[in-house]
């Protein structure tokens, strides 16, 4: 069975005629071609498919794309400016070393952002804690709470 | 070294804007025009015969192009995947080598063994159908555990190896230890797993394979660390292909550490599948496939002994262990519990005599190869877990039975077989003292006992061998490969560099760091240099990146080509100079004529080599553009101290790493920021070994009990600290950029930091890893530890 959806994307209106099983990760990626939202683990662990739904972080691994009709969405290609400028978070881990390998890179920043919106000044603590649902193999987290600590400063000023 | 200076800083990554917006290219993100989906059939049996394959339900299924199984793979004269590393036992007997098929022919000897292919228009329409092969297996008993492999009666998995040993090898005087450890003052024994991990790189591995009947091609898109080995291995041993027919790409790749390395089955079927059907063939590993077939790491059981005499100099080590190799040979499986393992144990100390003997055995279970650290880690965790104990034991501080016993004379020949060039273990552990604040322990000690809380401190002194080399000394050790790295410098007529490594880069930052060294020795600015990798058509060859080697071998094979393009570079600029070539220099971007203010920019002399008008065209060909192949002398060998220090609640049995402080030697560094980064990674997948990581499987069925994100623990961000980490700068003396690896220290040396402060803050000898409160818990319950 195929079912029609529609939401918005980065902005922009976009629908499909899809099976009723698709993934909201698997539509973003492979009808929309937008292949920075990335899938680690396909069972919601990893968070390497974060995603932004009307304003909040989910895991788009995690969902049918019909759970998302009518959303609007923003993947990691419409987190920077559309000059191509970075947005405060992408720019603080690209300072701070936040990244290497890059896969977990997408659904970290989205989280990271989420979480700078839920606690606009975190404390380490915090931002270790609230990072539970996004793994990262290559960084150690160090770099990446850093980053998270000076966007953070950044956002709010 | 010129005009420019950028060996040394902290250039931020040129890699990470990609990165950062989506706009990577990993093998997933591949799509080829008409392209399949496979899934794999694999078996849900530790052990079983397979009586029979039927695909006709599968067949009928909507989507599905073509299903194959082991017996159309021996048809077409599909090979066995090779090992890369021929063990010789103690009997000089070569080590026991049994097939190991792309596609189970006859017989499954693993959980997640591979069955048969499924390829369908959708990867939705190809899992349905894989669920629709009907295998009927005759179940047979499995073995799991490394410890019970070769016991009386134990179900043997090849009739090649009927007591499941692949062989028993031995390093090292063992008369000579013997002796000695009869006559020592003390003896410290213990006995313990090195637990079993699973790599866990968070991109799955995926294949992207595509035929062309124009040019009977293929082009293969994959997660791989070393596209060329790949290529070599696929189409030499496995498929029969003409090398030069196949193009290997290894895109962006997220995360290695190690279980990108080898060939693998998924890899061999989807090239040799695409053929059949003259489509594209992508496959990419679910979550739970990268847990039951990527290669796993560790997985020793080991009894280790220390001699010393009165004063606590070592005077002997004895090390018995049995590795577990899994069901089938990895690519290098063989080599890492022994070459890579068994020369270590002399760590960073004068031990004279020590002997290991290693038995290596088949399992019902994934194979076992390489994992960050590669026999390293096991090494140092025997050798400092030992020394710590030791010193616990005859009373004498952590530290200074270190001191008493650090080799301080360089070059230094263990009795191991290796060569350390240099070191300053005594740098960096007075380094790791004060950075960590050894000091305030003692207070910060009573603090915890006033809040009901154990704390507990300990060290670890790692060495480590990279860069492994050189290739005709490997290849006598059983090496089946070379060990070299190449490099090609291509210049442009602008002045514009190229430069292609056989290095891959997946998550080190390549692009940036050899990008720092190349325009540094070239003098010309970072922009003006591209760093490209990871392309079989467009790289000349590489080994790839594994084991710590990629500045040291890589970098140093594109620093010997940058040699050959200055060298040719002069002698264009005497000619243009009209001046003797032995009379020129080069020097801050420029070739100059010496003692004198004549000189031409290199940009110059790039383009007189392409627009050769004003040219010694009679004794110089045109053009500016070498490659380098360079195999090292010997290997480098890293070192460092770390200190961590845990504070335990008994009576929940949590451990929280309080601090941990890390000072590392690497040699020259060329980006401080990328090597922290490492250093960081390296220390949290040595941490998650040591406290959450592991991987089990049911004795009795032989299931993997941990294949999934739920029950195998890797550490998250709330787990581990922030580190404080520092470097000392002792220049390896054998390659010319003075470097020495740091991709896997952190992973070396932090498992025995961290059990020798939970066992202090414990006061028992031996925990097993991983320290899970509910393992910490039971010895506070058994021992009735309180604060």
């Amino acid at each position: 069975m195929t079912v029609k959806v529609s939401m918005t994307i980065n902005g922009k209106p976009a629908s499909a005629e899809v099976e009723e099983r698709t993934l909201l990760v698997t539509f973003i990626r492979e009808h929309l071609r937008l292949t920075g939202t990335h899938v680690g683990c396909d069972t919601a662990q990893c968070g390497a498919c974060t995603i932004q739904m009307n304003g909040r972080a989910v895991k788009s691994c995690n969902m049918l794309v019909m759970q998302a009709e009518g959303a609007d969405l923003v993947t990691i290609e419409g987190i920077a400016k559309p000059d191509g400028t970075l947005h405060p978070m992408q720019e603080a881990f690209r300072q701070h070393h936040g990244l290497q390998c890059g896969f977990c890179t997408p659904g970290m920043v989205i989280s990271a952002i989420d979480l700078v919106n839920n606690f606009p000044d975190p404390s380490e603590e915090v931002i270790r804690h609230q990072l539970d649902g996004n793994l990262c193999r290559c960084t150690g987290y160090h770099n990446i709470v850093k980053a998270i600590k000076a966007a953070a400063q950044t956002m709010r000023s | 070294m010129g005009a420019t200076n950028y060996i040394g800083q902290a250039v931020k990554r040129r890699e990470d804007y990609r990165f950062l917006t989506g706009a990577g290219n990993y093998t997933d993100d591949v799509t080829l025009p008409r392209q399949t989906h496979a899934a794999f059939v694999r078996s849900p049996h530790a052990h079983a015969k397979i009586r029979s394959i039927r695909k006709d339900r599968a067949l009928a299924s909507p989507g599905v192009v073509a299903v194959f199984t082991g017996d159309d793979l021996a048809a077409s004269k599909v090979g066995s995947l090779p090992c890369g590393w021929l063990i010789t036992d103690v009997k000089g007997q070569p080590m026991k080598e049994p097939p190991h098929p792309c596609l189970a022919q006859g017989k499954v000897r693993y959980v997640g063994d591979h069955v048969a292919l499924v390829i369908a228009e959708t990867a939705g329409q190809a899992k349905d159908a894989a669920e629709l092969v009907e295998v009927d297996y005759e179940v047979l008993p499995a073995v799991v555990n490394a410890a019970d492999a070769r016991n009386k009666g134990a179900p043997v998995l090849h009739e090649a190896a009927p007591d499941n040993t692949c062989y028993v090898w031995a390093l090292g005087d063992k008369a000579a230890v013997d002796k000695a450890f009869q006559g020592a003052a003390h003896v410290t024994t213990l006995e313990f797993c090195n637990n079993r991990l699973i790599p866990n790189a968070i991109e799955p591995r995926a294949v992207n394979a595509t035929y062309s009947r124009a040019d009977e091609s293929y082009t293969l898109y994959v997660a791989s660390q070393n596209p060329h080995v790949e290529r070599l291995l696929m189409t030499a041993f496995v498929l029969g292909l003409p090398e030069h027919k196949v193009r290997v790409v290894a895109p962006d790749v997220g995360g290695g550490f190690g279980s990108k390395i080898y060939l693998y089955a998924e890899d061999v079927v989807c090239t040799w599948a695409t053929r059949q059907i003259n489509r594209p063939v992508k496959w990419t590993a679910e979550r739970i496939e990268s847990f039951q077939s990527d290669a796993h790491g560790r997985d020793h059981v080991t009894r280790a002994e220390l001699a010393l005499d009165k004063d606590g100099k070592f005077v002997a080590m004895r090390v018995a262990t049995t590795a577990n190799l899994g069901a089938y040979l990895s690519t290098f499986a063989t080599c890492i519990p022994t070459i890579l393992y068994a020369t270590l144990l002399a760590g960073q100390y004068t031990t004279p005599v020590i002997f290991c003997e290693v038995t290596s055995v088949f399992t019902n279970t994934s194979p076992v190869d390489a994992y960050r650290g590669a026999g390293r880690p096991e090494a140092t965790y025997v050798v400092e877990r030992l020394v710590e104990t030791a010193a616990r034991e005859m009373k004498i501080d952590a530290a200074e039975i270190r001191r008493r016993n650090f080799i301080r004379n360089f070059p230094y020949q263990t009795p191991v077989a290796l060569m350390y060039d240099t070191g300053n273990y005594e740098a960096t552990l007075g380094e790791v003292i004060t950075l960590a604040d050894v000091a305030g322990y003692a207070s910060r000690k009573a603090d915890s006992k006033k809040r009901g809380k154990l704390r507990g401190i300990g060290y670890a002194c790692y060495i480590e061998a990279c860069g492994i080399a050189p290739s005709n000394v490997a290849g006598s050790l059983g090496a089946r490969a070379g060990l070299f790295e190449a490099g090609e410098v291509r210049v442009h007529p602008t002045g514009k560099v190229s430069v292609f490594t056989g290095s891959h880069s997946h998550g080190q930052g390549h692009e940036t760091t050899f990008a720092q060294v190349v325009a540094d020795r070239l003098g010309i600015p970072m922009d003006d240099v591209e760093i490209v990798h990871g392309d079989t058509s467009k790289v000349l060859f590489g080994m790839g990146t594994y084991g710590s080697r990629s500045i040291a071998v890589g970098g140093t094979a594109i620093v010997r080509a940058l040699d050959k393009v200055i060298a040719k570079g002069k002698k264009i600029a005497a000619h243009l100079l009209e001046a003797a070539e032995a009379d020129i220099e080069f020097k801050d971007g420029a070739f100059a004529v010496k003692g004198t203010d004549k000189k031409k920019a290199f940009a110059e002399v790039s383009l007189a080599a392409y627009v050769p008008h004003n040219y010694p065209l009679d004794k110089l060909e045109p053009g500016l553009n070498e490659n380098a192949f360079y195999d090292p002398t010997n290997f480098t060998f890293p070192a460092g101290s770390y200190v961590c220090e845990v504070e335990i609640d008994p009576d929940t049995g949590q451990v929280r790493i309080d601090r941990f402080t890390a000072v590392d030697d690497f040699g020259k560094i060329i980006n401080p920021m990328i090597v922290e980064g490492q250093v960081h990674g390296g220390l949290v997948q040595g941490l998650g070994q040591a406290l959450t990581e592991n991987c089990y499987y049911d004795p009795e069925s032989g299931q993997l009990i941990t294949a999934s994100l739920s029950d195998y623990s890797l550490p998250r961000a709330s787990d581990v600290p922030s580190f404080k980490v520092g470097t000392k700068e002792t220049p390896c003396t054998h390659n010319p950029l003075g470097v020495k690896g740091c991709g896997e220290a952190g992973a070396i040396g932090s498992p025995a930091a961290l059990m020798n402060a939970i066992t202090d803050a414990l006061g028992v000898k031996e925990v097993e890893m991983p320290a899970t409160s509910q393992r910490i818990w039971r010895v506070c319950q058994e021992f009735k530890i309180a604060a």
